[in-house]
């Protein structure tokens, strides 16, 4: 082989004006609910999540369901609908678990398949928005890393994220793949102190935890894998909206802030900077876009796709934090200021589903470039 | 616009050229001439030269006709300044005699066009340009100056020249925009040799050309305006069309990794697969682009897309010798020639390595398109400048 497979067909990398006018009622929501001071205080009280943003979020809008069809009580639509709600709630760094429960964890059992049974119950319940879910594995692990964390129904799985909200755990464990109620007395949620506020960790400790086995062994790797590259391929979106937050904030910060008798977003030194930024925001905007179509049309070309969207994504939503911070000078390094939410969002978010690295590694595998 | 006009028409026109002019019997040129007279040159230009007055997106069913066709074109990339850069100007200021004397030789490739903005002290500041142009008591323009980084120059009939009217004017005022005869005696052409050992470019002297004063596009003193026009167009031609995956530079560096293990290192794989990422996402970036263009709706992202390149191809190509080893040590031929195109593909990663050294150069520097972006996309201020308000004749140089 000398030349990688090109894609199956040509991506539609555009937002369609249905998912402008979703947009803008999550921008709404998200702009009346989850300003910055709201989230920062959010973020130091028991609970950084509002129950009441959710429900507006998940029932109101529907977008807990965009992934579900219709039949199963979903919205029906795609992936594509669902990363333009990352790309907002990235925008804003409020505290919800949709990339976990209505990405990750309902991915997961829409792969199951079946049109009935616990897994078509649940997710019905997930798609309306009445319960939250979450897969019981370590926030950092990549798609090609969906091994089981437990051989069974005990044990502890470190770094869980939004498993403190969640109703319901997925857990994959050696004998398959459970559905274990958060609720039950054979499970411990312990809430770990998180780099990034706006989206809790958790160790959680079953121990001996009734469940109800929704997938053999097979089946829940497969099943885990595809809801993994699904979190990884729209975290892309989130990690763009929020670079697009930094810089937007940057420029306007720079244009205001006089030093030297002139706005300091005048020096050269500093609009080549945001021009950089800008730059890569752009080409971020294309990564994530064809990951999400890949995703929605199940395209074989996906785990490229998203391996692609991941390697680019995560360092441009980590240098547009980086500059944020460094271009609002010493008010960027202030608690009261929410630069600091969006740099700890997109280090965090730069390990979550694989390091940039990680993707490389899944890159050299689709594309033929192996290692020495 | 005419409402007849839809792609069906444009079809119809099209199939009718090519049975009243087949292309296998047909010499190129008579071919080339009775496409431009047919309307199907450029179907967005106007009836009479070149066009239909009719929607741009229209020029695609034209030539899918004629490829199908097996019809010869017009070089496109032969004459890529001239259809680029001139053209557009001319249909733009220029007078209908004008238009009628020279768009057609320009569109069949009869007349090649060379472009003579700029000068060894004026390149990214191109408005401080000094070649001066006055007019004698005949009316004709006398110019006097010297361009560079002038393609096509030792091969074009005629130029498109900006040149200083009104040296007491403040910079931008005081320029006027030229159609100038390359036959002119006064004009010497000269190879430009650059660090790859070729000259693509020229530098051309002028010596007392004279202009005859039918021959200025627009009013005396607004060539810049005029010539913000051709840029425009420039940066338009500049990375628009659809490209495979591994279309780019990362091609054949990608090809020689899967070929030739006995050259893989960990650091040069970590590497290669950053920039294989950074080249399918810019891959991408220009598919999004075009998908935009497609649907009305232009963004500004194309002030980015040369920016993005140039870096990738310098990347790349530096990446590429270095994998090489040994025979990355090895030049492919330093004997000066005279290319008529440039292109990288078929050529050795020494050449690409340092041909595309220009790729932040040419056509604007990067740091100038960043501080673009920065001040037209981005909207941040302009620095404090020095020189808008000085007579072009007291600015230091």
């Amino acid at each position: 082989m000398t030349a990688p497979a090109q894609p199956p067909a040509t991506p539609d990398l555009l937002y369609s004006q249905d998912e402008e006018d979703l947009r803008a009622a999550v921008r709404a929501l998200l702009a009346d609910r989850a300003d910055a001071p709201t989230v920062i205080a959010a973020t130091e009280s028991d609970t950084p999540y509002d129950q009441r943003l959710w429900s507006s979020l998940a029932t109101g809008i529907g977008a807990a369901g965009l992934l579900v069809p219709e039949k199963l009580g979903g919205q029906g639509a795609s992936h594509r609908e669902a990363a333009v709600v990352l790309e907002e709630l990235g925008r804003s760094v409020a505290p919800a678990p949709y990339l976990t429960s209505s990405v990750v964890a309902t991915e997961t059992l829409l792969a199951l398949g079946g049109e009935d049974g616990p897994a078509a119950a649940l997710l019905g319940e997930l798609a309306s928005g009445a319960r939250t879910a979450v897969l019981a594995v370590p926030f950092a692990t990549p798609p090609a890393g969906a091994a089981a964390a437990l051989t069974s129904r005990d044990g502890t799985v470190r770094g869980v994220a939004d498993a403190a909200v969640a109703d319901v755990l997925l857990v994959p464990t050696a004998e398959g793949l459970y559905a274990v109620e958060a609720a039950d007395p054979g499970v411990a949620v312990q809430p770990l102190v998180p780099l990034d506020l706006t989206r809790p960790l958790a160790a959680v400790t079953l121990t001996g935890a009734a469940g109800t086995l929704l997938a053999d062994v097979d089946a829940s790797a497969a099943a885990v894998r595809r809801g993994l590259l699904a979190g990884a391929g729209l975290l892309a979106s989130e990690q763009l909206g929020l670079a697009e937050w930094c810089l937007t904030e940057t420029v306007r910060y720079t244009r205001e802030r006089h030093q030297f008798n002139r706005p300091v977003g005048s020096f050269q030194s500093l609009k080549h900077r945001m021009a950089q930024l800008w730059l890569e925001v752009v080409s971020a905007r294309a990564a994530a876009r064809n990951a999400a179509d890949a995703l929605a049309t199940r395209s074989p070309d996906a785990p490229l796709a998203v391996a692609v969207a991941q390697a680019y994504c995560s360092g441009v939503a980590v240098h547009a934090a980086e500059e944020c911070v460094q271009l609002h000078g010493g008010i960027g390094m202030t608690w009261e200021h929410p630069a600091h939410l969006y740099l700890k969002r997109a280090k965090a978010d730069s390990i979550a589903y694989g390091t940039a690295g990680r993707h490389r590694q899944a890159v050299a595998e689709s594309a033929e470039l192996p290692a020495p | 616009m005419s409402p007849a006009v839809d792609a069906a028409e444009v079809r119809r026109r099209t199939r009718e050229l090519l049975a009243a002019h087949p292309p296998a019997t047909t010499d190129r040129t008579d071919f080339l001439k009775a496409r431009f007279d047919a309307g199907l040159a450029w179907v967005h230009y106007p009836v009479g030269l070149g066009g239909l007055d009719a929607p741009r997106s229209l020029q695609q069913a034209v030539d899918a006709e004629l490829a199908a066709a097996d019809a010869p074109d017009n070089d496109p990339r032969r004459i890529g300044i001239g259809l680029g850069m001139a053209a557009p100007t001319i249909l733009g200021f220029g007078t209908d005699e004008q238009k009628r004397r020279f768009l057609r030789p320009l569109w069949v490739g009869e007349e090649v066009w060379c472009q003579l903005f700029s000068e060894p002290g004026a390149g990214s500041d191109l408005a401080a340009l000094a070649t001066r142009a006055v007019q004698d008591e005949t009316g004709d323009w006398i110019v006097d100056g010297q361009k560079v980084w002038t393609s096509s120059a030792h091969l074009a009939r005629w130029a498109i020249l900006i040149a200083r009217t009104d040296p007491d004017l403040p910079k931008h005022r005081g320029i006027s925009y030229f159609i100038c005869d390359m036959t002119d005696p006064g004009v010497e052409v000269r190879p430009l040799r650059q660090i790859t050992g070729e000259a693509e470019f020229n530098e051309v002297f002028l010596t007392g050309v004279r202009i005859p004063d039918g021959h200025r596009l627009g009013p005396v003193g607004e060539g810049w305006k005029v010539a913000q026009t051709t840029l425009m167009n420039e940066r338009v031609s500049i990375g628009g069309s659809r490209i495979p995956r591994e279309g780019g530079m990362i091609g054949p560096v990608a090809k020689t990794w899967r070929e030739r293990p006995e050259l893989r290192t960990p650091d040069t794989h970590q590497r290669l697969l950053t920039l294989w990422v950074e080249a399918e996402v810019a891959r991408l970036t220009g598919e999004r682009l075009r998908q935009q263009l497609v649907a009305g709706q232009p963004g500004p992202e194309g002030s980015g897309m040369k920016l993005a390149f140039a870096r990738l191809n310098q990347e790349i190509s530096g990446l590429e010798v270095e994998l090489l080893g040994d025979e990355g040590l090895l030049y492919g031929d330093w004997t000066m020639s005279r290319p008529e195109l440039v292109d990288f593909t078929g050529r050795d990663a020494g050449y690409r390595y340092l041909r595309s050294k220009g790729n932040s150069i040419e056509g604007g520097t990067s740091e100038v398109l960043l501080n673009i972006v920065a001040e037209r996309v981005l909207g941040l201020p302009s620095e404090p400048r020095n020189d808008k308000d000085v007579a072009w004749k007291d600015l230091s140089r």
